[in-house]
């Protein structure tokens, strides 16, 4: 017998079939079916039991109450929660996207410190030691006051921390970001006096004269507005909105007035004119006006009547006529102030010409109206102890009185005139006016201490970062405030265990201040910030922790407030745009953005339409009349001033001709080298880039509404 | 008849007398062949049958015995470890928490067992990673409760006598897949006796035709 070709035939048949016969074939066809329908590189969430824990959203100062659902120990979806007072089971795009905060790819992860121009990682008692080091020589030196802290708020429990400190060191420096909740109380102090801030009941209101406050685009508090405006059909409540853009505000109003951008202090004075003119104010209100309602009668008919008002404004006179009509026969009219979402530039001139509207038309304290309430002191720290070195400093005077000044006082003197920084829960050189110049600023000072949670503009300028945790990581108190009616006090608690190196920045300041020993150490015997909370906010404690919020007040306040009416009947000069272009460059706003502090999430971002963003290019509003040479849909070059920024082109008839509008809260730069946030990084342009601070005298605010410019294709 | 032709015709002869005598070879070829094949069959089909599982599954060891009837015996049943939750959805393997309403401070028992589950995982507050016989792909969706609860299925009908057992056997993973072998079954050409031999989607189809009348829609477990 010979073995042949036959034979081998005969061998792999015989394989072949048996291979077949066996399980092998559908064994292996099952298994990478399912193999592939598995693949390992695909994360499949672990399973756990479900369980819900409220807390409170601190994105933004809208101080929503949220449900975060768990599966076991790991927070995986945050939903509004129900029966909060502040936003009863809603909650906004940035909300409901809180978690991405948590992983995002530009946290801090542990603390950093700048090595020329890199940061290196230290360990938190290095860090601590290192901080505390710096103070205590600028201590020895004499020099306390040269200490400076930024927050993003007056109130709460952690700037309360960060004052302590500044105060029982010997700084009087503490300055706060502009926000609406900072310009309500500015403008109760010019009204109301000292002490005082101011809510808007749109709950309740039959009649809201919105000047640009961008009711459904995130202004005070985003979902309380939602819901107040979603209501106003029932109610037969009015809302006509005074912009030059018809914003998603405008286009649901039942009227959009275009007006020139700035001139709403204007309009404003004007509308007061007509009302005391015709005898439309309440007489019982301004019986008790002090200040001279004679002058400011006098002033408002010189310099306000309705066709010079008119001139200014671009609003007809006798449109003008017709909505302080209106306005002063509603039930229950309100004037609300704060441009877009209340937290970019204001002029105090404009707020405070709005807010005498209420005051004429005799809403202060009135349901539906405007209410004049003392700001919120729930909390009560014990007294500092204070030594020599602490008393003089704190005696001193202050750097300036906002931010800005800070900055501009820092670029035009040759000594230091900060030597160092605390930054906490800010990102100034990303939301100041004019980027470049904040930036130069902060690197003219020699030690700036970054608290933030993410390698952002302002942390990439720091000589140190002590990462905070996000808010979904830690305990804090949040007072509401940003015009809300009621004044709430909600309490921000971990969910889950810190994902990162990161602390309590109520933590980190009590370690700072125990390790600069003495008195100031003296003034933080706490252990912990949880201990520090608990006994500062002790007479809100029981409902704070058992209820996750406690209601300061509610409803109407009781009695009248007083109203001094001298600084507007003073008639102050109206601030005027920086440049000599033709056109006006304004911010927009946009709900699927965040114009201050962090940016917004990459779930918020894809939600952007491509009329605001495109790619990697923003996309500014125009109207056609303006954009001669221009096409819609095209490149070109805007040039400010300040700077000139490569745009995309938007036909937009709703935009006021020779006005070109920019959208708020892109062209952040979370990027470095190993921790590169690139979904939400180098998108479009910031427009503080282009815009400059005018500083408005007699208020010293940030005044720039807007800032002349041009536009050619590019 | 010219030269060529005449090569011609006498190479096509002498291949036509190779052809001849190759067909008397071919017939014992063929009787080689029949054998290679059937050699080769039976060697493939029993590799594929026998050493075939051997390759396709690893066996791995729980990380220490447990002896399900003992727990049993103390508890009185299945729940008391493996839960429902309040929403209905199923605790599966307890967790070391669970453990820990009776095992909270010493030992309990001499095993040596019970000395590794103390000093690894409940003093060093660490989960046990237990093998999980049951696991199914996460592109299946299953409720416990509407079977057990609602339709009063035991446990026995699917998991087997499990809770009878006095020691965990040894944990076979697919090496394809990562699952375990209890879900195509021990034996490998997918013949089963009981109800618990396999836990594949047509063993729930054919279930579910016998108790319900319908197989069921792809949507009601793959969501």
């Amino acid at each position: 017998m010979k073995v042949d070709r036959r034979s081998f035939l005969g061998l792999g048949l015989g394989a072949a079939a048996g291979i077949a016969v066996s399980p092998v074939g559908i064994k292996l066809t099952d298994d990478s079916a399912i193999w592939s329908q598995n693949w390992p590189w695909t994360p499949v969430p672990v399973d756990g039991e479900v369980s819900y824990e409220n807390s409170v959203c601190s994105l933004c100062p809208g101080s929503c109450g949220i449900s975060v659902r768990k599966i076991g120990d790991r927070p995986v979806k945050i939903e509004g929660r129900s029966e909060y007072p502040v936003n009863d089971g809603g909650a906004c795009l940035h909300g409901i996207a809180g978690l991405q905060y948590l992983y995002d790819p530009a946290r801090v992860k542990t603390p950093l410190k700048k090595n020329g121009d890199k940061f290196e990682e230290i360990s938190w008692d290095d860090a601590i030691t290192l901080v505390a080091g710096k103070l205590a020589d600028l201590r020895k030196k004499g020099s306390p006051e040269k200490l400076a802290c930024i927050a993003d708020k007056e109130q709460g429990s952690v700037s309360g921390l960060f004052k302590r400190l500044l105060k029982t060191f010997g700084s009087p420096n503490f300055y706060t970001m502009p926000s609406l909740e900072s310009y309500l109380e500015v403008t109760a102090a010019a009204l109301h006096g000292e002490g005082k801030t101011i809510a808007f009941d749109l709950e309740n209101a039959s009649f809201v004269l919105s000047f640009g406050a961008g009711i459904i685009e995130g202004w005070g508090s985003p979902v309380s507005c939602f819901k107040a405006n979603a209501s106003r059909k029932e109610r037969h409540a009015k809302l006509y909105q005074i912009e030059p853009r018809l914003s998603n505000t405008a286009a649901n109003a039942d009227k959009w007035i275009p007006i020139k951008p700035g001139t709403e202090a204007d309009l404003a004075l004007g509308l007061c004119a007509v009302i005391l003119k015709n005898n439309l104010f309440n007489s019982t209100a301004t019986a008790n006006f002090r200040g001279g309602i004679n002058k400011l009668a006098a002033m408002l008919q010189k310099n306000y009547a309705p066709s010079r008002t008119a001139e200014i404004t671009g609003i007809k006179a006798a449109d003008i006529e017709k909505i302080a009509t209106v306005f002063a026969k509603a039930k229950m009219p309100v004037a609300v102030f704060g441009k877009g979402r209340g937290d970019g530039a204001q002029s105090l001139k404009e707020l405070a010409a709005i807010h005498t509207l209420n005051c004429l038309v005799g809403n202060i304290n009135k349901k539906g109206g405007a209410f004049v309430r003392s700001k919120m002191t729930y909390l009560e720290f014990p007294d500092e102890s204070m030594d020599s070195i602490a008393d003089a400093g704190v005696a001193k005077t202050k750097v300036g009185r906002y931010m800005n000044q800070v900055i501009e006082k820092v670029n035009a003197s040759s000594q230091p005139v900060v030597e160092a920084l605390f930054v906490y829960n800010a990102n100034p050189c990303y939301s100041l006016h004019d980027t470049k110049s904040v930036k130069q600023a902060f690197k003219k000072i020699p030690f700036v201490v970054s608290f933030s949670s993410f390698l952002d503009e302002t942390a990439k300028e720091a000589d140190i970062i002590l990462p905070s945790h996000t808010f979904t990581e830690r305990l804090e108190d949040v007072p509401s405030g940003a015009g809300l009616a009621k004044a709430v006090v909600g309490l921000t608690k971990p969910v889950t265990e810190p994902v990162f190196n990161t602390k309590n920045t109520g933590d980190t300041v009590i370690s700072i201040a125990k390790a600069l020993k003495g008195s100031i150490a003296q003034s933080f015997e706490w252990e912990s910030y949880d201990e520090c909370l608990e006994g500062v906010a002790s007479e809100i404690w029981d409902s704070l922790s058992e209820d996750g919020f406690a209601v300061i007040s509610e409803g109407a306040p009781s009695g009248s407030a007083p109203v001094n009416i001298s600084y507007i009947a003073g008639n102050p000069a109206t601030v005027q745009m920086q440049g000599d272009y033709d056109l006006t460059l304004i911010p927009i706003d946009n709900m699927r953005l965040i114009s201050a502090g962090v940016a917004a999430s990459p779930f918020a971002i894809k939600t952007v339409s491509d009329r605001v963003l495109k790619n990697t290019d923003i996309v500014v509003e125009i109207n056609p009349l303006t954009a001669r040479g221009l096409e819609d849909g095209g490149t070109a070059t805007l040039t400010t001033p300040i700077g000139s920024a490569r745009v995309m082109v938007n036909f937009n008839e709703g935009m006021m001709p020779g006005v070109i509008g920019m959208v708020e809260g892109l062209g952040h730069t979370l990027n470095s080298k190993n921790m590169s946030n690139k979904y939400v990084s180098n998108k479009g342009v910031n427009v503080n880039d282009l815009i400059g601070p005018v500083i408005e005298s007699g208020s010293g605010l940030d005044a720039a509404f807007g800032i002349k410019a041009k536009i050619s294709k590019a | 008849m010219s030269e060529i032709e005449n090569k011609a015709e006498n190479g096509s002869m002498e291949s036509a007398g190779e052809c001849a005598a190759g067909d008397t070879k071919d017939d014992k070829g063929l009787g080689l062949g029949v054998i290679f094949f059937i050699v080769a069959f039976v060697a493939c089909f029993l590799s594929g049958t026998l050493l075939f599982p051997k390759l396709l599954y690893s066996k791995k060891e729980q990380p220490f015995n447990f002896d399900h009837a003992l727990h049993v015996g103390e508890t009185g049943d299945c729940e008391t470890c493996h839960s429902l939750r309040e929403d209905g959805s199923f605790s599966g393997i307890p967790k070391l928490e669970t453990c820990l309403d009776c095992h909270a401070e010493d030992p309990m028992g001499e095993t040596e067992d019970e000395a590794v589950f103390v000093e690894e995982y409940v003093t060093q507050e660490k989960e046990v990673p237990w093998y999980v016989y049951s696991r199914q792909p996460d592109c299946v969706f299953f409720s416990h409760a509407a079977h057990t609860q609602d339709s009063g299925m035991d446990c026995v009908t699917c998991h087997g006598h499990i809770g009878e057992s006095t020691s965990l056997k040894p944990y076979e993973e697919n090496r394809i897949t990562g699952y375990s072998r209890d879900i195509w079954g021990k034996n490998i050409f997918g013949i089963k006796k009981h109800s618990w031999d396999r836990m594949k989607m047509d063993d729930c189809a054919a279930c579910h035709k016998k108790e319900t009348g319908h197989q069921g829609y792809c949507f009601q477990c793959h969501k």
